[in-house]
């Protein structure tokens, strides 16, 4: 590629992968290419392209639960399935994840438990934060998933102290932090890399480049080409990899994996993929981007390339596929079921957790609560 | 104050702040609309809708995603001699630009020995009731009004929706207008010709005599509905809506006091170290003697701010706990 084809803004089109340097080892058509391939399992192939088929469907349908005012928000990853589930997969038992919002996948795959996540869906008794937050805004410290939180890029300077307190502690973990391209242009983005760098900690710096930031486009986030090109300002490890590519995103995480925990330091990965739905169930992105964009990224759907990949290898048919989306519906409307019947939490419980232990004015906060015509059909 | 002669029109909260921020960008060159959002996509709240597309990208300009960068932008360009409107998404993500507010914008005429000013305007929402949790939902208005250099307003009519932003804009400091996210649905009728109005003094919202409730923002209306449910039990509320809460307009509240006797301030921020405990402060520190009853605070339970409807509402200052409090204080004899 000569010079003058290098774009000096991110495009946003599909064909950017086939930029020098995009790590891509699962094409379109199914096939693999053998230089990067991260060497899967039978067993493993299939079982993550169930976890995607699943993520999937649970995506869609809560969507539809939202628009039929069941739970009052959803913020999904149609068509980022591929870039969540790859790099959780390639993560240790003992690293960590710090969360953006979208990686629901990559706590299930964790083990946040389904019945779980959709609790906290609905904010009911069993929410995993108590009807604390508002959906997709768990915590689940068993599966080593941090706390999604809203305000963007604060996760990105916690990873990388919590890498750092590791590796005084000589813990084997890694950490790993998800963010948008929007979050590239957040303060603790730049301090958080920097920091990496400086204190040459075990992160890996995940960034779903999703072409957008709510209603801003790549190209006006940044006027770099790359957001990879950011890591080199900051002596950090950058790599860019096709977002939409199961393998390719798996052998760059892993890489980056295993460089953290060999003590070379954090890395950068921009995974280059593409937020097909609007930004959450508040938006219609109709308003601001051209469908003809959607359509060229639905082409390159990463969930059917997995497909592809699996048929092509003799491991999935069409039967397969029938039965795995029976199995997940059933899974998803029990839950779904179960959630809804569950009761909300008792209004007490709203001022435990606010300090480890309950101090006298939150005692008498909840107390005159619970003497007030609130609590009435509310459970003490 | 222009005085509307036109006839009124119906309008909602949210036109009439998009109607004073069109006439702004129309009135002088100088002004410029900037933050996340408030282009292509029209604001997070729909106040900006259209804008871009009748002032253009230079007026009307979406920025990359960083609070105090977007902020320090819009101090700079003030200083350089624009007068920027810098949206913040919610008073929550205004945090990330406290630094440029506090330590720059408030602080920068005084420090330089008043060479330098800052006309900048900031407009942020704030507030809880759409169910969006913690970090998304704080009242946090305290924060600003303790910051001296700043000018902190928070309309809570049509009116102030449509005529603070001129007056700030007038102004030779920062100012700061919270916009609660449970008012832009507020309708009303507004005069067509509606135009500025001063943003240095509280209003009587509803004249009484045996209790005053001090609201502001989000919490007038719940005021005005106590107000009604009290005078069902024949207790005459007046209702104070400060409008400014930096600097308070102490006359107002005083004056009504010294006719009431009794007073319930009614804030979503919480209680400890709050603007309720400010107003307090100040009547009992100018109005003791015509206290004939201890002042009360209907706040916010002292907690983040929980998702769950049920616990949001139990939360937040209520009506039901308006009226309570100003019972117990007509109940009391001096
Ligand atoms: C500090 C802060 N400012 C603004 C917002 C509002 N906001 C929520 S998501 C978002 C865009 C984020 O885009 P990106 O980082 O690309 O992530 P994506 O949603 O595309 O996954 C914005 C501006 C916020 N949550 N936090
Ligand atoms: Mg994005």
């Amino acid at each position: 590629m000569t010079l003058a084809a290098i774009p000096l803004k991110p495009t946003r089109n599909p064909n950017d992968v086939l930029a020098p340097g995009v790590v891509r080892v699962l094409h379109d058509d199914g096939t693999v290419d053998p230089a990067h391939d991260p060497g899967l399992t039978d067993a493993e192939l299939i079982g993550l392209y169930r976890a995607l088929v699943r993520v999937r469907m649970l995506d869609e349908r809560l969507v539809a639960l939202q628009r039929q005012g069941r739970i009052g928000f959803h913020i999904g990853s149609l068509g980022e399935e591929a870039a969540i589930l790859g790099s959780a997969f390639a993560m240790r038992p003992s690293d960590w994840i710090f969360p953006c919002y979208r990686e629901f996948g990559a706590a299930l795959w964790r083990g946040l438990p389904l019945q779980r996540y959709v609790d906290n869906m609905f904010g009911n008794e069993n929410d995993p934060v108590r009807g604390r937050q508002m959906p997709d805004h768990y915590t689940c410290r068993a599966a080593k998933f941090g706390s999604v939180s809203s305000p963007i890029g604060t996760q990105i300077t916690q990873a990388v102290g919590f890498a750092w307190a590791a590796k005084l502690k000589k813990d084997d973990l890694v950490t790993l932090v998800y963010f948008g391209d929007g979050a590239t242009s957040s303060n603790e983005f730049h301090c958080g890399m920097n920091f990496a760098g400086v204190f040459r900690t075990p992160t890996v710096l995940f960034c779903r480049n999703n072409g957008w930031a709510i209603s801003v486009p790549t190209e006006r986030q940044t006027a770099s080409a790359t957001f990879a090109d950011k890591g080199i300002a900051y002596g950090v490890h950058a790599v860019r990899c096709d977002g939409n590519d199961l393998l390719a995103v798996i052998a760059t995480t892993r890489d980056a994996v295993a460089r953290a925990a060999r003590g070379d330091g954090p890395t950068l990965i921009e995974a280059l993929t593409y937020r097909v739905a609007g930004h959450s169930t508040s938006d219609d992105p109709k308003a601001y981007r051209k469908e003809a964009e959607v359509e060229e990224w639905k082409r390159r759907d990463p969930i059917a390339r997995v497909r592809r990949l699996l048929e092509r290898k003799s491991l999935w048919s069409d039967a397969d596929q029938a039965s795995a989306e029976a199995a997940i519906d059933a899974e998803v409307r029990e839950a779904v079921a179960a959630a809804e019947q569950t009761s909300p939490p008792a209004l007490a419980t709203m001022f435990d957790d606010v300090y480890a232990e309950l101090p006298w004015h939150l005692v008498e906060q909840r107390d005159e609560l619970l003497r007030g015509p609130r609590a009435k059909g509310h459970g003490a | 104050m222009t005085q509307g002669v036109a006839p009124a029109r119906k309008t909602t909260y949210r036109e009439a702040v998009r109607a004073a921020l069109r006439e702004a960008l129309q009135r002088d060159p100088r002004v410029l609309l900037m933050g996340e959002e408030v282009g292509a996509y029209g604001g997070s709240y729909a106040c900006s809708l259209g804008l871009l597309e009748e002032f253009g990208p230079d007026r009307v300009r979406d920025t990359p995603l960083s609070e105090s960068a977007f902020v320090g932008m819009g101090i700079g360009a003030a200083m350089g001699g624009l007068r920027p409107i810098v949206e913040i998404m919610t008073v929550n993500f205004s945090l990330l630009a406290l630094d440029q507010l506090l330590n720059n914008a408030a602080t920068l005429r005084h420090m330089s020995g008043g060479q330098v000013g800052v006309p900048l305007v900031v407009r942020m929402a704030t507030g809880a009731g759409k169910q969006v949790a913690a970090q998304h939902s704080h009242s946090l208005e305290n924060f600003y009004a303790h910051i001296p250099g700043l000018k902190v307003l928070a309309p809570a009519t049509l009116e102030d929706a449509r005529g603070m932003l001129w007056t700030a804009l007038e102004d030779p400091d920062p100012v700061i207008l919270f916009e609660h996210t449970m008012l832009y649905g507020l309708e009303g009728e507004l005069a067509a010709d509606a135009g500025p109005v001063p943003i240095d003094r509280a209003a009587v919202r509803r004249p009484g005599k045996d209790v005053t409730l001090v609201a502001y923002g989000g919490t007038v209306g719940k005021a005005m509905d106590a107000a009604r449910a009290l005078a069902e039990q024949r207790v005459d509320a007046e209702v104070i809506d400060l409008r400014t809460l930096r600097p308070l307009d102490d006359a107002t509240l005083l004056a009504s006091v010294a006719k009431t006797h009794r007073a319930v301030v009614v804030d979503e921020g919480w209680r400890t170290g709050g603007l309720a405990g400010e107003i307090c402060a100040r009547l009992a520190e100018r109005a003791f003697y015509d206290l004939d009853a201890p002042l009360a605070r209907v706040c916010t339970a002292e907690v983040p701010i929980p998702y769950a409807k049920h616990l949001e509402d139990a939360a937040l200052p209520q009506v039901e706990g308006i009226v309570q409090a100003a019972l117990g204080a007509v109940a009391r004899h001096g």
